[in-house]
């Protein structure tokens, strides 16, 4: 009596039930109190839905990373490059100048042009080939060298500069990394996100820490460099007649106000350096100050030592940042690649240098676009609110279907709960992180989940009416709803998708639930409430339907 | 033993709602033309989303005195401050513009307003937006909404027509536009989750709407000569009490998260639960309605013949055409409503109770009168449309 569609063959009916079954399973982690989930063996911990920061508290930083100071980093160093391939070439210019976004070459004898581009060229890098493929440029390099009357004009290639501001955030991310979360513990997310100019941007996302907190670890660009000052003239005067164009002013971080005149050359850089760590002023007559002693690599340690041995009695500087922290007179050669740096540091900022320097300099500056951050106490009360909403919606839906549908009502609650429940594991199985948002997008999807119900209900009692039998109207009524849930659901998927492409942070969770929602209600109606119904006909063969 | 349903909506209403499509149409231009207005007037209450700006959410040891607090802050010269009190007396919302001089300027500036609070405060939440992610959160929000309309209309068109699709889109533009004009007209905030709300909405009026126009279709193929606004009629008032049920259980969850689930999301819920209501509306209202106006196609055989078959008695239209409009029937047409035209052989109830035996219905599978006027398989000019709807004389002539 039973046709196809309230048909279940014993394996529909098998999976049907081991579906439902394991979603409940899945979803038991995040109900339980999370002491008795701790007490758990290991192999029953299973996953949990990890908390967005604004159920647990925590920081949200947005950082942008510097492209223009990226790009004049890139030129200043094509013209180093460029000065030096020429001399070795032996071609005379008249001026290597950085004219705008290009470095601009005037040879002397234009004959040479041909010579000094061939030389130039080299110093293009091939863009790898997936880089390529989203570019526009189609030369496949980094640079442009182009020449003309006796001018060279060397300028990054669009693709050339996104590279370099890719390559900068993904060397950016692994030195965050290292000083946001130096133990790995922290279950920080640091990501490269997409802005208006490619991939130019971070996002920190870590649970429990204040934003100050973070901002402090995430730190200063902490580039270091070594430079010996410019004892040729005062910095007084280079302020008041220029500043000579092979030195640097920099201000004095000893003394605020006071500026120190260096040479731009870099004797050894932050690169070299090997390790870092706090510590104590250990020069005779040291008063005990605080200190970052620090070890450099060969290389570092060969310059340092020549440097230090060809200049003793002069000061040289330790600039961190674009400032000139100290700038202690060599008293001898220092050979080891060891050294110190002192300044009038507290406790605290000796470790985070040390840390910071341990790290590695960033690229280029960070600045915060986006900041938001959850106190705990307040993602506290969020969840309890969720929770209570969730209870109350659950009740208010549950009691208005079982009061419109009766038993029927009954069947579409066992089958909500079931939906809920596979969103819940789906969640803590994608580990998809649950917001606040998104717990409004579950109490929301148990009003719209049971419209699926709705729709087959209703669809039967029209059959009824229409004077079927019970088991062909209910059949029917099954049937004919499907087309119509069918097309209801995918229509609402389809908004809720676009806003998961679209939407940010806490949105985002809520899309997500929402999807989960709706993709399984979809699956209950289908199988899960014509389950119950169709073994609720074979077992108690009713005569009147009361629905 | 078995659960009985405490209450039965009524199957059947016989509402005219197309009766008042016009009406609604024009309360609904009128509601938008307003929202136009208001949004080139008052325009929007941005919040620093779309702004650019800090929020703080303070919770302060006492009640908070928020108008104390408000004079204080302001003189701090900050710009545009905000200061409202949040869900509990203490606790407050403190909202500042963009500062000159970038991230640095605005933690300065927070760090003032923090001065200012009285001690024992505990700031609960802090949000920092900078101009450039303010602009692309407008722009992607903007894109989201356009993309979602365009979506669902080829969506729609591709399982309909294109009548449906731009029926569909009329309403959800309309929700849309309502729901933006209540929050510009109440000046409430407009940040990032109504964007989302407004995105929900469009998926559950759209739901709305493919169900009814589901059964419009259902029907179009059902009764071939059944004139379109009777027709219409018919199909909303069919599927009401899934819209009254659907629409009950979705009011239930939002009423649930209005009251529980928090001030954080507050503002949220409240957009959702308007916007229910007015895509419930513009669902029966103004979706249905609006395939009169630009009229749909009629011959609806051959597609998807097979979701047809099986000819289900649907006892329905019978009842809601003793109508009071019968009497204007100057323009009598016989067999105005679902007769033999119907694609499936299968005996189907139109005009009796379902107690009638379904045997003695198969009668009007005659061949028809050939006096029948005939129109041709397009549209039909919605006005003469409704008149010949209510002629009901094909009916009455059966009937007796």
């Amino acid at each position: 009596m039973v046709g196809f569609t309230l048909h279940f063959s014993r394996w529909g009916a098998l999976v049907t039930i081991f579906i439902s079954l394991a979603s409940i399973v899945f979803t038991l982690p995040n109900i339980i109190p999370i002491s008795t989930y701790e007490s758990l063996p290991a192999w029953a911990q299973l996953p949990r839905m990890p908390l967005g920061l604004d159920l647990r508290g925590g920081t949200h930083l947005l950082y942008q990373i510097d492209t223009a100071q990226l790009r004049k980093d890139w030129l200043q160093s094509i013209q180093t490059e460029s000065r030096h391939a020429l001399s070795e070439e032996k071609i005379a210019h008249s001026g290597v100048v950085i004219a705008g976004n290009a470095v601009r070459i005037t040879l002397r004898d234009p004959d040479k042009m041909q010579a000094a581009l061939t030389r130039l060229k080299t110093l293009a890098q091939p863009l790898s080939a997936s880089l390529l493929t989203g570019s526009r440029s189609g030369s496949g390099m980094d640079l442009s060298v182009q020449g003309e009357n006796g001018v060279i004009t060397i300028e990054p290639t669009p693709a050339g500069m996104q590279n370099r501001v890719e390559n900068a955030i993904t060397r950016s991310i692994e030195v965050i990394r290292r000083r946001v979360d130096p133990t790995g513990t922290t279950e920080a997310t640091i990501q490269a996100q997409g802005g208006a100019n490619g991939k130019d941007r971070i996002l920190i996302q870590v649970p429990g820490l204040a934003p100050e907190e973070v901002k402090a670890r995430v730190g200063t660009t902490a580039k270091l460099t070594f430079q010996l000052v410019d004892l040729s003239m005062s910095a007084e005067d280079a302020e008041a007649s220029g500043v000579p164009p092979d030195d640097m002013l920099l201000p004095d971080a000893e003394h605020p106000g006071r500026k120190i005149l260096l040479h731009k050359e870099v004797i050894v850089s932050g690169d070299d350096l090997v390790n870092a760590y706090a510590g104590y002023d250990n020069r005779a007559g040291g008063v005990g100050e605080r200190a970052v002693d620090f070890e450099f690599n060969s290389k570092g340690a060969a310059a340092f030592a020549r440097v230090t041995r060809e200049n003793i009695g002069k000061p040289f500087a330790i600039v961190l940042d674009n400032k000139v922290i100290s700038a202690p007179v060599i008293r001898s050669e220092i050979p080891g690649g060891r050294g110190q740096i002192t300044g009038n540091f507290s406790q605290e900022e000796v470790s985070r240098l040390a840390l910071l320097l341990r790290s590695g300099a960033l690229p280029a500056a960070l600045s915060i676009i986006e900041e938001r951050s959850v106190g705990p106490s307040l993602g506290a009360d969020s969840i309890e609110s969720g929770k209570t909403a969730a209870i109350v919606g659950f009740a208010a839906v549950s009691a208005l279907m079982i009061a419109g549908y009766g038993l029927f009502g009954l069947f579409s609650i066992f089958a909500l709960v079931v939906n809920i429940a596979i969103i819940m594991a789906c969640l803590s199985l994608f580990h998809a992180t649950l917001t606040l948002p998104g717990i409004a997008g579950m109490v929301l999807t148990m009003g719209v989940a049971v419209d699926a119900n709705v729709l087959i209900y209703e669809r039967i009692r029209e059959e009824m009416k229409g004077g079927r039998g019970i088991v062909s109207s209910i059949e029917a009524g099954f049937d004919r709803a499907y087309g119509t849930i069918i097309d209801s659901h995918l229509t609402a998927l389809l908004a809720a998708l676009i806003l998961y492409a679209f939407g940010s942070g806490t949105v985002r969770g809520f899309a997500v639930t929402l999807s989960f929602g709706i993709v399984s209600s979809l699956f209950t109606a289908i199988t899960v409430t014509r389950l119950m119904v169709s073994t609720w006909l074979r077992q108690t063969r009713p005569t009147v339907l009361e629905i | 033993m078995l659960l009985k349903p405490l209450f039965r909506l009524p199957q059947k209403m016989n509402l005219r709602f197309v009766k008042y499509f016009k009406l609604c149409l024009g309360l609904s231009i009128f509601a938008i033309l307003g929202t136009v207005v208001l949004l080139y007037t008052v325009g929007l209450n941005f919040g620093i989303d779309f702004k650019g700006g800090t929020l703080m959410q303070i919770q302060t040891p006492g009640p908070a005195e928020v108008a104390n607090l408000r004079t204080k802050l302001t003189s701090l010269g900050l710009g545009e401050i905000q200061l409202q009190s949040f869900g509990q007396p203490n606790e407050v919302l403190i909202r500042f513009p963009e500062q000159a001089g970038g991230p640095e300027a605005q933690k300065v500036a927070a760090d003032k307003v923090l001065a200012e609070l009285p001690t024992g405060s505990k700031e609960l939440r802090r949000e920092q937006v900078g101009s450039t992610v303010s602009q692309e959160l407008i722009t992607s929000a903007i894109w989201a909404l356009v993309l979602t309309n365009l979506v669902i209309f080829a969506y729609v068109w591709f399982r309909f027509e294109w009548q449906f699709a731009l029926g569909a889109i009329v309403s959800l533009v309309h929700d849309v536009m309502f729901t933006i004009g209540i929050f510009s007209l109440f000046q409430l905030d407009f940040d990032l989750t109504i964007v989302a709300a407004l995105l929900t909405i469009l998926g559950y009026s759209i739901n709305d709407t493919v169900v009814i126009y589901d059964r419009i279709r259902e029907n179009l193929r059902k009764y071939k000569r059944m004139p379109l606004g009777d027709l219409l009629d018919l199909s909303v008032n069919e599927t009401m009490s899934r819209t009254i049920m659907t629409v009950g259980t979705v009011l239930m969850a939002l009423i649930a998260l209005y009251f529980f689930g928090g001030e954080v999301i507050r503002g949220f819920t409240f957009a959702m639960l308007f916007g229910v209501l007015v895509g419930t509306y513009s669902s029966v209202f103004i979706a249905a309605p609006f395939l009169i106006l630009i009229g749909v196609k009629r011959d609806w055989s051959g597609v998807e013949k097979g979701k047809a078959k099986g000819g289900q008695p649907q006892a329905k239209s019978a009842k809601s055409t003793p109508s009071p409009v019968a009497a204007n029937a100057g323009s009598l047409q016989p067999l105005a409503e679902g007769d033999s035209e119907m694609d499936d052989a299968v005996p189907h109830s139109i005009g009796f109770s379902a107690s009638i035996p379904l045997g003695e219905m198969e009668t009007p599978a005659a061949p028809l009168p050939p006096a029948a006027p005939r129109k041709p398989a397009g549209q039909r000019p919605p006005k003469k449309g409704k008149g010949q709807a209510r002629a009901g004389g094909g009916r009455s002539k059966r009937r007796g």
